[in-house]
């Protein structure tokens, strides 16, 4: 056990590429699915050994602490879950003829690719080798995206190409001017960019150079969270490709791009004579927060209403870390969990209602707990869980955050109520024309597979009803370390 | 030699900035691949007079991708891209070009203003390349968002990414200057070649996502 745990950052990173490699040259799709299920479960292991064991030092490329753990275990275990969900969807794809076995082979390899590359952002301790590994995380998701080949996909993956590419410019900026910044007092050379130095010694740099440094990196990598003024790519993103993607978009590449805007806010906090990074990422969490609640109720399209329900609850993650503290931080990570797994599992639902019906019109879906109980009853288990209504572990974590601003900042809470209360509404109004009334289109049945999304929904009901002790110590751990 | 130094990489960077404005009032597609391949030979000198100066041959390498890939292969290939395509020749712009000059004209006062001011502790050379860089990459936004046709907004993207090499070389042993720029360089393969098998010819017209929203995806 502990050998392999003294590896297992390493096979975080190689069962991926080893299971891309596979799956390129694997033809039977059917294979390829299973393949990509057992990849998938191996990175899971994997990335659970981290959890026990003692983590290794850290080199000038890789590094491993409290906090990316947190994040490498969820993205490995949503991972897993969309590979189950993906194997069923992909197999309805193929019987209606959208999508054919070779155009499966590119998806699974990039599927893999894209993991790697997540994983890979997440461990690395070079600010370079995260910007890069974000850079191939967008590429595969772009090629994903555009995976359909109508024009809608292939518009909103341009879309996304050319903003994602925007945004990796502007971070790649932020990333020389950081190290511009700490030349002078590291030296030159890789250790310049190697994070553990550069915190360590932040207190040294120019801070004038670091303040401008970070509002490129908060732009750039931004872009990628979602966050408002820059997310036009994110709702055609995930409402033209294939569902598993937009499972994966939602639920794990945000969250990266987060994680990248929450090392250099560490790099921030640790300079005394920076400009503090947290009112400017509340600013812009409130802006995502608002800005979204509000165009939820013009939506028409079922993938695209959550979108933007992602950008709404980014919003309030990056507006929970921006405050800071014990709490708030908590609360943030609690939050991201939390989302993570309620997006995916309303996508997973979402993906097979749209097969269903054929289309993703709300206008055309309705009646869903009468003709497709089980599908129709997740939806509002989801919906319920993401608009933050008891007893699910979203209704917990916006608690959290709305009472840890409170006490703070009274009138930026009153702001964020006023966003959750408006999404609140949004979200049931769809929900209520979706899920009740009198059935609309298609009523065919379609072979779904319900384990990945009963296991997420029951996870955040359990969450939402009782937080485990060890849990809470071990994010309060990671609070702290945030700052 | 050391004013010397400082004079050459000074006027090679402030000939990338002045290309990036060439670019901008530009009417017509193959004048823009043109001028673009001159902003690509003006980068390849600076980055080779970086290598020279900064004594770091691995930055030569940077300069001979610069020169080889994007002052040559690309512009080639678009040209017979835009053939093949029957693109429009001439470019839709959102704006006047009028009125473009004058935000680039703001946008590089910007740069120095944010720049020079933040860099006091760096060295010259450093900080001039980072001002002119930074100006390169707002012009390469502004023609990106003034542009409505897919191959000039990738031009104006290739330029930002030439102003972040800039950045990227002016940085005294920046380390993965090489990699990145071979990065950027497979990014760029990868958008020319789905301009070409998509057949992408227009771009929807504004980054608004209001507006974007009516004219597609959810009117179906």
């Amino acid at each position: 056990m502990s050998a392999f745990g003294a590896n297992a950052p390493a096979l975080v990173l190689a069962i991926p590429l080893l299971a891309a490699a596979i799956l390129a040259l694997l033809p039977r799709y059917r294979v390829a699915a299973l393949v990509n299920v057992g990849a998938s479960l191996l990175t899971l292991l994997a990335a659970l050994a981290l959890l026990f064991a003692p983590p290794p030092p850290s080199t000038a490329y890789l590094l491993l602490d409290e906090l990316n753990i947190v994040f490498i275990s969820l993205s490995s275990f949503v991972g897993f879950t969309t590979s189950v969900f993906s194997a069923s969807y992909i197999g309805h794809e193929i019987d209606i003829g959208r999508l054919t076995p070779a155009y499966l082979r590119f998806y699974h390899a990039m599927y893999q690719i894209l993991m790697f590359a997540m994983n890979l952002a997440l461990l690395a301790n070079n600010i370079g080798l995260m910007w890069v590994a974000i850079e191939i995380a967008t590429l595969t998701t772009v090629m994903m995206v555009g995976i359909y080949r109508t024009h809608e996909a292939l518009e909103a993956a341009w879309k996304y190409f050319i903003l994602g590419s925007v945004g990796i410019g502007l971070a790649l900026f932020g990333t020389i001017l950081v190290y511009v910044a700490a030349e002078p007092v590291i030296g030159e050379g890789v250790g310049s960019m190697v994070w553990t130095q550069l915190v360590a010694k932040a207190a040294a740099f120019d801070p004038a150079l670091l303040n401008v440094a970070f509002v490129f990196l908060l732009l750039g990598y931004g872009t990628k969270v979602g966050l408002a003024p820059l997310h036009a790519w994110l709702p055609d993103a995930h409402a033209e490709g294939p569902t598993p993607i937009s499972a994966v978009l939602s639920g794990l590449l945000l969250n990266v791009a987060l994680y990248a805007v929450l090392r250099f806010k560490m790099l921030m906090t640790a300079n005394a004579a920076a400009v503090a990074p947290g009112p400017l990422m509340v600013t812009l969490g409130l802006i995502s927060l608002i800005f979204a609640a509000f165009m939820l109720y013009r939506r028409r399209d079922i993938k695209r209403l959550f979108a933007y329900s992602s950008i709404e609850h980014m919003g309030i993650i990056v507006f929970a870390f921006g405050m800071g503290g014990p709490l708030a931080n908590f609360a943030g990570l609690l939050h991201m969990t939390m989302h993570s797994l309620t997006k995916s599992g309303i996508f997973f639902t979402v993906g097979h209602i749209a097969q269903v019906k054929g289309t993703q019109r709300i206008a055309e879906i309705g009646g869903l707990t009468e003709t497709h109980a089980w599908l129709g009853w997740s939806l509002v288990i989801g919906v319920i869980a993401i608009a933050g209504l008891p007893p699910f572990g979203i209704f917990m974590s916006e608690f959290l955050v709305v009472s840890s601003s409170f006490a703070r900042a009274p009138l930026l809470a009153l702001l964020l109520v006023f966003g959750l209360l408006i999404a609140l509404g949004a979200l049931i109004l769809r929900l209520n024309s979706i899920a009740f009334g009198e059935p609309r289109g298609e009523t065919a049945r379609v072979k779904a597979s319900y384990a990945p999304l009963i296991a997420h929904f029951a996870l955040v009901l359990a969450i939402g009803l009782y937080l485990p002790a060890p849990l809470v110590a071990w994010f309060q751990q990671v609070a702290a370390l945030l700052g | 030699m050391p004013h010397l130094a400082f004079d050459i990489s000074h006027l090679l960077a402030g000939g990338l900035v002045v290309v990036s404005f060439m670019l901008l009032y530009q009417e017509r597609l193959y004048s823009l691949l043109n001028v673009y391949a001159l902003h690509a030979v003006v980068l390849a000198l600076a980055v080779a007079w970086q290598a020279y100066i900064q004594d770091a041959p691995h930055l030569y390498v940077a300069a001979a991708i610069a020169l080889c890939f994007k002052a040559i292969v690309i512009p080639l290939s678009l040209h017979r891209i835009i053939e093949r395509l029957g693109i429009h020749r001439e470019i839709e712009t959102v704006v006047g070009i009028g009125l473009t000059m004058l935000v680039g004209i703001g946008l590089v006062a910007l740069a120095m203003v944010v720049m020079l001011r933040v860099t006091g502790g760096a060295e010259p050379i450093a900080r001039e390349d980072l001002a002119f860089a930074l100006a390169v990459v707002l012009l390469g936004l502004l023609i990106m968002v003034t542009r409505r046709n897919a191959v000039s907004q990738v031009v104006g993207f290739m330029s930002l990414e030439n102003g972040l090499v800039l950045a990227a070389t002016g940085a005294r042993g920046m380390p993965l200057v090489v990699e990145i720029s071979v990065a950027f360089s497979i990014l760029i393969a990868f958008i020319v070649i789905g301009i070409f098998l998509f057949r992408i010819r227009e771009r929807f017209d504004t980054v608004d996502i209001v507006a974007l929203d009516q004219f597609r995806g959810e009117r179906r």
